[in-house]
């Protein structure tokens, strides 16, 4: 043993190589059989994928660095569970590239901030959040209700997801922007597009209040009211969520 | 921004710089060129620039060590790439027949560093004109990898690399040869091996299925040994040279770091315990772990390798202030024990908050309880970090003086000096 490594040590590529085999196990154990093993993800049929608005409304929640302070994963502890519901189950992020499931909890867990509050109150929480919260010491972002909703590249972000897997048609792909119009502007024809292409369960409203413009905080507002409301598989007993 | 610049700007650029040093010294070679490692200086920082630049624009994968995005990435495997190759050809080209310890680390630090960092941030850009991508994995594969690449980001850039640095600083500087061949052995397999299994430790109880769990957690606790031995090893090389520790800032530095070191492995190793976690986990107790890390070890092993280097790269005789290193060794260390007892306290203020329970069976405190509860602890934790920065300034103009102050004649450096035979065979030099 002693003798082995006195002589390995004298050789560059060979402990090159010691090196990258011995730290390869661990990853290559823990991590492939995660693709391969059918019970790591459970079924659920009634997933569904994000709206294109919704992703936007997500896109905007990484861009501003939201997860830095609120986690998305509700551990199996009966404090958590009666704190923030249902803990999360592996399927309700296998949309999610990446997962936003967090590390550091400087605010609540948001897995299940979906229809929680009303809109209004995420928009006066969003704009000032000690208006809603006297002792928050979350930052405002008042801005976002300003902003215009860049959405000509929607449908480019579709198809990039698809690339990853994530199952959108070419029919979401090609009327993206429209649908993302339509979500937040329910008296219009575009609205009628999304029921169709993301179910009748969909949130179509003017998620900031005014239908006339599509802002980022439609979007973000969008996003926060679907979290935990994409499938109901967390809600069912353990028996019925096939594994 | 925070953690790039101190993983990546700090660590990273200490990283290189010594490991390049402590090559040549080590191999008894030059580097092989020499216009590739001003590509990777350059080029590494142009790195950190770029990521940097882009947080603010909210260019973000939101990786936690990994967010820079996919143009940035690119760009780090092409630096890092020449980064090895220069390695490896100073090591092919060396005089000495074994390859020293210092740079089993480094290279181990240098290749896995690669390879995690080239799997973890596979991704689909939109389009060739957007900064966005999107993550190749997705949810519970996406966790794991992550924690994967993020435990191991910490292993081996935060403690391989260091450790390459300080069994090269060390020893030297105390003048002793490292105390056994075999502890580095046994330590340096173990934390390569062992360490890549622990990232899942940071996933207790979520919906990453329990035997990735529990075999995260089994090698967690069992990185406690390598890691021990590690700290030992360094410890124990000390014997015999403890009145430099004394006497010497710069070697106290150093051996400081390396209880700091014993500290924070045994404290991970506690934390990866599943029943542990499920309290410390998402509070301020992992932030004061890291700082046990980042503050007591990463950055002491560090300033004792910058006032070591510093006089001999710029062929001082010594520091310009041995009186202003004492300074920042006692700054540093004040500063870091008040940050990491604030964030102790917060950490777990805030995770038995969240679990407790009143007499009719319901919870006792609503979220917003605890935040206002961590106030006083942030507080503390301003002063202490305070502590730790105008430590690290005194550093730096200590740094810049020595630089710019030239010795003096050799008969005057003599004059100003107790004669040896009076002081005691010269075993008095407090800037030593």
């Amino acid at each position: 043993m002693f003798n082995l490594h006195y002589r390995l040590e004298r050789r560059t590529i060979g402990f090159l190589l010691a090196i990258i085999g011995v730290a390869g196990i661990g990853g290559a154990v823990e991590i492939i059989p995660l693709f391969t093993i059918h019970q790591t993800v459970e079924d659920a049929p009634d997933m569904r994928v994000y709206t294109p608005l919704e992703l936007a409304g997500r896109n905007i929640y990484i861009r501003e660095g939201c997860y830095a302070c609120h986690s998305q994963m509700i551990r199996t502890l009966r404090d958590e569970v009666e704190r923030y519901g249902p803990y999360s189950l592996a399927v309700e992020s296998k949309y999610d590239h990446p997962m936003l499931w967090g590390s550091k909890r400087t605010g609540p867990d948001l897995a299940r901030m979906g229809n929680k509050y009303s809109d209004e109150w995420h928009v006066r929480h969003l704009n000032n959040p000690r208006d809603v919260v006297p002792q928050s010491v979350m930052p405002h972002y008042s801005w976002l209700a300003r902003t215009e909703l860049r959405s000509d590249d929607l449908g480019a972000h579709l198809a990039a997801l698809r690339k990853v897997g994530v199952p959108y048609t070419d029919d979401m792909i090609v009327n993206a922007k429209s649908d993302a119009y339509g979500q937040a502007a329910p008296d219009t024809p575009y609205a009628e597009g999304v029921t169709k292409r993301y179910g009748a369960a969909t949130n179509v409203r003017a998620f900031d209040g005014r239908p006339s413009a599509l802002t980022e905080l439609d979007a973000l507002v969008a996003y926060l009211q679907i979290l935990g409301k994409l499938t109901d598989a967390a809600h069912k007993p353990v028996a019925a969520v096939g594994g | 921004m925070h953690t790039s610049g101190v993983i990546f700007g700090f660590g990273g650029n200490a990283l290189i710089a010594t490991s390049f040093y402590v090559l040549q010294r080590t191999s008894r070679a030059r580097l092989p060129d020499q216009l590739s490692p001003w590509f990777v200086l350059l080029g590494y920082n142009l790195f950190c620039v770029i990521a940097a630049t882009g947080y603010l624009m909210g260019v973000t994968q939101s990786k936690e060590y990994a967010e820079p995005e996919w143009y940035a990435d690119i760009w780090l495997v092409i630096v890092w790439v020449t980064y090895f190759i220069i390695y490896l050809r100073t090591l092919l080209r060396r005089k000495e027949p074994h390859i020293y310890v210092s740079n089993w680390y480094y290279m181990a630090f240098i290749l896995v560093v690669a390879i995690l960092h080239i799997v973890n941030n596979l991704a689909v850009p939109v389009s060739l004109g957007h900064a966005k991508s999107y993550s190749a994995f997705s949810g519970v594969q996406d966790a794991m990898t992550q924690w994967w690449y993020g435990h191991n980001a910490v292993a081996f850039f935060l403690t391989a690399g260091f450790l390459g640095m300080m069994y090269y600083y060390l020893p030297v500087r105390a003048g002793r040869p490292i105390f056994s061949y075999l502890l580095s052995i046994i330590s340096f397999w173990g934390i390569t091996f062992m360490y890549m299994w622990a990232g899942s430790h940071h996933l207790h109880y979520t919906a990453l299925p329990q035997w990735v769990q529990t075999l995260g957690m089994t090698f967690s606790v069992m990185l406690l040994v390598p890691s021990w031995a590690s700290a030992g090893n360094a410890l124990l090389t000390l014997n015999g040279a403890w009145h430099k520790v004394r006497d010497d800032a710069t070697l106290r530095f150093m051996m400081v770091a390396a209880v700091f070191y014993g500290i924070v492995t045994f404290e991970g190793s506690f934390m990866a315990i599943r029943s542990v976690n499920s309290l410390s986990h998402y509070t301020d107790w992992t932030v004061g772990h890291v700082h046990v890390g980042a503050l007591g070890w990463v950055a002491m092993i560090t300033f004792g390798a910058i006032y070591a280097s510093v006089p001999w790269l710029w062929k001082r005789e010594r520091m310009y202030s041995a009186r202003l290193v004492e300074v920042h060794f006692w700054l540093a260390i004040a500063g870091t024990v008040i940050y990491v007892f604030a964030m102790w306290n917060s950490g777990i203020i805030q995770g038995l908050m969240w679990r407790t329970y009143n007499e009719s069976g319901t919870l006792a405190y609503s979220f917003v309880d605890s935040v206002v509860a961590m106030h006083p602890n942030y507080i503390a934790r301003a002063v202490g970090g305070l502590l730790f920065l105008i430590g690290a300034l005194v550093a730096c103009y200590n740094i810049w003086m020595t630089i710019r102050t030239a010795d003096q004649p050799a008969d005057q450096r003599v004059a100003d000096r107790p004669v040896p035979a009076l002081a005691g065979a010269g075993a008095l030099q407090p800037a030593e």
